[in-house]
C-alpha cells in the first residue's frame, strides 16, 4: 500500500466506524433502516407467500377493507386484490427507483467529478450542460423523453435517470471543488500521482459522506417520481406497481377510497424509511454532533 | 453603467443563452427518437406510397439538413412561434398561453401557501427549539418529502369533498354558476382550496424546516446579540433584524423549486382536472401531439428560467451584501 491508501484508512478508522455507531445510536435512523428492510423482504418474498396474484380477480369488485366476503384490504372495481397488488407493486417500484437512482448518481458522479477537479473551461461547459436539464421541469422532461422512447420499465428507468442526475452533479462538483485544495490531495499531486488516481482514491473517498446522504434522497424522490409517471398510465400498463394501481383506481377514488389510500401509504412508508436513513446518515457523518 | 444594470444584463444574456441551449437540445432529443415523422403524418392521412412521403417531406422541410432545420426552428421560436398543435390546428403557443392562467394561479396560490405559513412555522419553533412543536416540524418535514403529491390530493377529495362536501372535487368553477363577478371569484377560489393547499402542503414541510434552520443559525449570531443587549424589543429583533437574514435560504429554495412546483402542478391539475397546462401536457401526450408536447417543455423551461432570474433579483433587494457584491 501507498501512503496515500494510510491516508484513506485512516480517515475511515475514525471516519467509517465512529459514524456507523453514530447511525446505530439514531432511534428513527435504526427504524427506518428495519422497516426498510422489511418491505425490500416483502416485496421479494411477499407475492410467492401471500400466493394471491395482483392482477387476477380474487372476489367481488369494491369490497372494503375488512369485509369478511374478501381479502384483507378489499378489493378494487374489477376485484383485484389490494393488499396482493401493495405487496407486489413494490417491486417494480423499488427497482425503478434503484436502478434510476444509482444512474443519477453515476452520471452526476462523473460530470459533477470532472468539473470541479478540472475547474477552467471544462467546468464552465458542464455546468451550462448541467443547468439546460436543471431548466426543464423534472417531470415534464422525463414524460418527453417516454413519449419519445415509448413505454417500458427499461424505458421508464432511463427517463427517470437521465432527469435527476443534475443533483448530484452539482453537489460532486462543489466537493471536489472544496477538497481539491486540501492538503493531502497537493501531497498526493506532489508525489505524482495522475489526476485519475487523485480523483477516485484521494478525493472521492472523502467525498462520500454527503453524497451518500444525496443518493439516499435521490431514491426517495425516484420512488416518487416512477408512481407519479405510473399514476399518469405513462408506464408499462401490464406492470402492477403502487403508482399504477392507484392511477387504475382514481375515477373510484369517491366509492372506493382504499383502492387508492393503502398504495400510497405503501409509497409514504417506504420514503419515510429511506429518508429516515439519509438523515440518520448525515448525522453520522457530521463531525460535531459525534460523541454527544 | 451602474455595477447592478451590469449584473443583471449579464444574468440576462446567460437566461437567453440557457434558453437557445434548452431549444437545441429538445430538438436533438426529437430527431434521436425513433420513427420517421413523415411516415407517422403520411399514417394520419392514410396514405403511404413514396410519392405523397417526398411531398409531406417537402411541406414539412423534413428533406433539409438538419442543422437547417434546426435554425428554422431557433428562429421561429425568437419570434414566439412554437408551431401548430397537430390536434387543434391552432398556434401551439396560443393554447399555452389560454391554460398559463390557471397554472400560474395555482402554482403562485400554493407557494404563497407554503411559504408564509413556512416561514410562520420556522420562526414559531425556531424560538422555542426544544418545544413538541419543534420536534412536529422536522417529522412533519420528513413525511411531506416521503409523500406523493397526487396522492395527497385525492386523499384531500375523499376526505373534504366526498365525506364532509364542503369543497368542490374538482375543475376550476361551477358552471352552473350564474352571478357577478364577485360570486364566480369566490367560486374560483372555493375551487382552488384542494388542489393549492395539497401542492403547497409538500413544499410547506421543505420550507418550514429550512426556515426553522435558517432562523436557529441566525437568532445565535453576534449581530442579534448586539441587537438585543443595546435593549430592542423581542418582536423587533426576530422580525426586522433576524427574518431578513434567516428567510433568505427560503426565498433561494423556492426560486430553485419552481421546476419542481410545475411538476407537482402538473399531477395536480391531473387529479383535479384543473384547466392549466400541466392537464394539457398530459392529454396532448396521449393524443400523440408532438408540437403542443414540445412547446410546453420550452414554455416551461422559460418560465423556470424568468422565474429564477427573478429570484435573483429578489435576493438583491433583500441583502445588501449581494446588491454590492454583484455576485453570490
Amino acid at each position: 500500500m501507498t501512503d496515500l491508501g494510510i491516508a484513506i484508512d485512516s480517515s475511515t478508522e475514525t471516519g467509517g466506524r465512529g459514524a456507523f455507531r453514530m447511525f446505530l445510536r439514531n432511534k428513527a435512523a435504526v427504524a427506518g433502516l428495519v422497516v426498510f428492510t422489511f418491505i425490500v423482504l416483502v416485496t421479494i418474498f411477499g407475492p410467492g407467500i401471500y400466493g394471491q396474484e395482483a392482477h387476477k380477480m380474487a372476489a367481488g369488485p369494491f369490497l372494503g377493507p375488512g369485509d369478511d366476503a374478501g381479502p384483507l384490504l378489499g378489493t378494487d372495481y374489477l376485484g383485484r386484490d389490494i393488499l396482493a397488488g401493495v405487496i407486489t407493486g413494490g417491486r417494480t417500484t423499488l427497482f425503478v427507483a434503484a436502478v434510476a437512482g444509482t444512474m443519477a448518481m453515476g452520471l452526476g458522479l462523473v460530470v459533477g467529478s470532472l468539473a470541479g477537479y478540472f475547474g477552467g473551461w471544462i467546468d464552465a461547459l458542464l455546468m451550462r450542460f448541467t443547468e439546460i436539464f436543471q431548466a426543464m421541469p423534472s417531470l415534464l422532461f422525463s414524460l418527453v423523453l417516454i413519449y419519445l422512447m415509448g413505454p417500458g420499465t427499461w424505458k421508464e428507468t432511463l427517463a427517470i435517470g437521465l432527469t435527476l442526475w443534475a443533483l448530484p452533479a452539482r453537489l460532486t462538483r462543489a466537493e471536489f471543488l472544496r477538497l481539491r485544495e486540501m492538503e493531502f490531495v497537493k501531497a498526493s499531486r506532489a508525489i505524482g500521482s495522475s489526476d485519475r488516481r487523485i480523483m477516485t482514491r484521494t478525493i472521492l473517498p472523502n467525498a462520500m459522506p454527503p453524497l451518500l446522504v444525496a443518493a439516499t434522497l435521490l431514491v426517495v424522490i425516484a420512488v416518487l417520481f416512477h408512481a407519479g409517471l405510473a399514476f399518469l398510465g405513462m408506464v408499462d400498463i401490464n406492470t402492477v406497481s403502487w403508482g399504477s394501481i392507484m392511477g387504475k383506481n382514481r375515477n373510484y377514488t369517491l366509492t372506493a377510497w382504499w383502492t387508492v389510500a393503502f398504495p400510497g401509504i405503501a409509497i409514504v412508508i417506504t420514503g419515510l424509511s429511506i429518508a429516515l436513513i439519509g438523515d440518520g446518515l448525515q448525522d453520522a457523518f457530521n463531525p460535531k454532533l459525534r460523541g454527544r | 453603467m451602474t455595477a447592478l444594470a451590469r449584473s443583471i444584463g449579464i444574468r440576462l444574456g446567460q437566461a437567453i443563452g440557457l434558453l437557445l441551449a434548452v431549444v437545441i437540445v429538445v430538438f436533438l432529443l426529437i430527431q434521436l427518437a425513433p420513427g420517421d415523422a413523415a411516415l407517422y403524418l403520411a399514417g394520419e392521412q392514410g396514405v403511404g406510397d413514396a410519392e405523397f412521403l417526398a411531398e409531406i417531406r417537402a411541406d414539412y422541410g423534413l428533406d433539409r439538413p438538419m442543422l437547417v432545420q434546426l435554425g428554422t426552428y431557433i428562429g421561429n421560436v425568437a419570434q414566439f412561434d412554437l408551431g401548430q398543435s397537430t390536434y387543434f390546428s391552432e398556434p401551439v403557443l396560443g393554447l399555452i398561453l389560454d391554460r398559463l392562467v390557471a397554472t400560474v394561479l395555482l402554482a403562485g396560490a400554493a407557494l404563497l401557501f407554503s411559504v408564509t405559513i413556512g416561514v410562520a412555522l420556522g420562526v414559531f419553533t425556531a424560538r422555542r427549539p426544544e418545544s413538541p412543536a419543534s420536534h412536529g416540524v422536522t417529522v412533519l418535514s420528513l413525511v411531506g418529502f416521503a409523500t406523493p403529491v397526487f396522492w395527497l390530493a385525492l386523499m384531500f377529495i375523499v376526505v373534504f369533498a366526498a365525506k364532509w362536501g364542503i369543497l368542490p372535487v374538482g375543475g376550476i368553477e361551477d358552471v352552473r354558476y350564474e352571478g357577478g363577478w364577485f360570486g364566480e371569484t369566490i367560486d374560483t377560489l372555493q375551487h382552488l382550496v384542494l388542489p393549492a393547499i395539497s401542492l403547497g402542503i409538500i413544499y410547506l414541510a421543505i420550507y418550514s424546516r429550512l426556515a426553522r434552520a435558517s432562523m436557529l443559525e441566525v437568532l445565535e449570531s453576534d449581530y442579534i446579540r448586539t441587537a438585543r443587549a443595546k435593549g430592542a424589543h423581542e418582536r423587533v429583533v426576530v422580525y426586522k433584524h433576524a427574518l431578513r437574514n434567516g428567510i433568505i435560504p427560503v426565498v433561494t429554495a423556492a426560486g430553485l423549486q419552481i421546476g419542481n412546483l410545475l411538476s407537482g402542478a402538473l399531477l395536480v391539475e391531473f387529479v383535479f382536472a384543473w384547466p392549466g397546462i400541466g392537464r394539457l401536457m398530459i392529454t396532448s401526450i396521449f393524443r400523440r401531439d408532438s408540437p403542443m408536447v414540445v412547446g410546453i417543455v420550452i414554455f416551461s423551461a422559460a418560465m423556470v428560467i424568468i422565474a429564477n432570474l427573478l429570484t435573483d433579483l429578489v435576493y438583491r433587494l433583500i441583502d445588501p451584501r449581494i446588491r454590492v457584491g454583484g455576485s453570490r
